[in-house]
């Protein structure tokens, strides 16, 4: 449901981002105009998804698609209808078991639809301000679609802000620092590895406070 | 909606608007024959000057509501800034939700006009909740630092920034020359020219450093220079907009020009604590909005009960 979408971010997104919280996003031309792409980015809190919702057009909403975990956002049916209308994820089963057939299937057809994906390539939110080694999912996907480019995406500050367990998101500033495109290597861990380079190197450019 | 400014108000921003766009013309005048300098610093500045002077506009020209809101949402950027920018412990998410809340409440006492409540609230209510919720939640390590941070960053960036506020809901038989607007007008140009003459006097004279590790930039020639700007122009504009006399209105000069120097050195001094000023590294949501307002954190207080204190 398009409208749907493109109304939660419009009148739910914007304003907890851009207003309560607030963001300052460093190179953002870099940013995939059109898909297929792949943002890259690390994860912390519920609120990444609607700082990167965001970071696009509101028309271009409904073809912005984040990759999520079957087993937490198709939990109970309610939160299931909403994950899947309103956020719009492509759900992914973490374990392989639980999969028929290939677990990327839905992330392959939306690739080749010409969409882009969200994928937190840390699995799930871990600690916060904290980043937790990359699942290599990914690495499937650029090998499938070489010519996709893959945007490694920084944020600051929403762990801080609305850190897993917590409900009521804490105003911070937030940042959002955007990478330069990466494309398929060739080889699993050495696409791998540069991925991880390059969100550690976007990590290291701000003087994060202390937050213990 | 009232739209019915005090005329002296209204020619006060009028003259403000002109003084403005002629800076911003000269601006691009100076850019334009000296294209290989950099006046990055100057058009930040101007940039600021038309926010500030946008906000004030619709601080004042619509009814007290309005401005209420326009103010708690300036606290509220600032707020947010300061917490940014210090060290915070992650325990503390939930105290520091209660810090949040006490903007819009603060900002009640205000619409209500209860003085006594709006002077206590966040010194003395405030300061005492916000530790007892932290012991509720039990971590000790850095406790002392956390309590004492948040309280600070709301003193400054509510209580103090509040007064402005505060301004706006005093009796307008006060001041016959024009009400709260004007004296909030009065206050907010005067610290805003005070920054201006200091910078400009310290550019063509400045040669002894006043505070050599907090801010290398001022210097005493500076300083003197533009109190004493700050002075003419209060004594000059008092009749028109205060209710302040001769000798007042001189007093209220000094205060302005000496404590807005005070009030950015102090910002400066914790930008420098944070490591945030020596450092090239970015700043976090760095929005910019204490370095505006950091000469108000403390001008504004001290001017509301400098003139309350006289003619209330």
């Amino acid at each position: 449901m398009p409208l749907l979408r493109i109304l939660f971010v419009a009148l739910v997104a914007y304003p907890v981002v851009l207003v309560v919280l607030g963001l300052n996003v460093r190179n953002r031309a870099r940013l995939p105009r059109g898909g297929p792409a792949i943002v890259a980015a690390n994860h912390n809190s519920h609120l990444d998804t609607l700082v990167l919702f965001t970071l696009f057009p509101l028309l271009n909403i409904p073809r912005v698609r984040p990759v999520a975990a079957a087993d937490y956002f198709l939990a109970n049916r309610f939160i299931a209808w909403f994950a899947l209308n309103v956020i719009g994820i492509i759900p992914l089963q973490r374990k392989r078991a639980a999969a028929s057939g290939d677990p990327l299937a839905g992330c392959y057809a939306a690739l080749a639809r010409g969409e882009t994906l969200l994928i937190f390539p840390e699995g799930s939110r871990g600690e916060p301000e904290q980043m937790s080694e990359l699942k290599s999912g990914i690495a499937h996907l650029a090998a499938r679609f070489p010519a996709v480019p893959v945007v490694p995406v920084f944020m600051h500050g929403l762990g801080k802000s609305m850190p897993r367990g917590e409900w009521l998101p804490v105003p911070f500033f937030c940042d959002v620092f955007v990478g330069i495109p990466l494309h398929w290597s060739g080889e699993r861990k050495l696409f791998m590895d540069g991925l991880q380079d390059s969100l550690r190197a976007l990590k290291n450019k701000l003087a994060a406070p202390e937050h213990t | 909606m009232k739209f019915h400014l005090p005329p002296q108000v209204m020619y006060a921003l009028i003259g403000a608007f002109a003084l403005l766009i002629i800076a911003s013309i000269v601006a691009m005048l100076l850019a334009h024959v000296n294209p290989q300098r950099d006046y990055t610093e100057l058009r930040l500045r101007l940039k600021t000057w038309w926010l500030i002077i946008g906000v004030f506009c619709l601080a004042v020209a619509f009814d007290n509501d309005v401005s209420l809101v326009v103010f708690a949402f300036v606290s509220f950027l600032a707020f947010k800034e300061y917490l940014s920018m210090i060290p915070t412990r992650r325990a503390d998410h939930r105290v520091l939700f209660w810090a949040y809340l006490s903007i819009p409440i603060q900002y009640y006492w205000i619409s209500i006009e209860w003085y006594g409540m709006f002077i206590i609230f966040i010194p003395v209510f405030v300061f005492l909740f916000l530790p007892m919720r932290m012991v509720l939640i039990g971590e000790t390590q850095g406790f002392l630092r956390a309590a004492g941070t948040v309280h600070w960053g709301l003193m400054t960036t509510v209580f103090s920034l509040s007064h402005m506020s505060y301004l706006l809901a005093l009796p307008d038989a006060g001041n016959p020359a024009g009400g709260g607007d004007a004296l909030l007008f009065y206050l907010v140009f005067l610290t805003q020219i005070n920054d201006v003459a200091q910078y400009v006097w310290g550019k063509l004279f400045g040669r002894h450093k006043v505070s050599p590790t907090v801010s290398p930039n001022k210097t005493l020639e500076g300083l003197v220079g533009g109190v004493a700007t700050t002075v003419v122009l209060a004594v000059a504009l008092a009749p028109w907009l205060t209710p302040l006399t001769r000798y007042e209105s001189v007093a209220a000069g000094l205060l302005i020009g000496v404590f807005g120097f005070i009030g950015d050195v102090t910002i400066s001094a914790i930008k420098r604590d944070i490591g945030v000023k020596d450092s090239g590294t970015l700043l976090p949501g760095h929005g910019g909005i204490l370095d505006r307002l950091d000469s108000l954190t403390c001008t504004a207080p001290l001017f509301f009960h400098f003139i309350r204190y006289l003619h209330y």
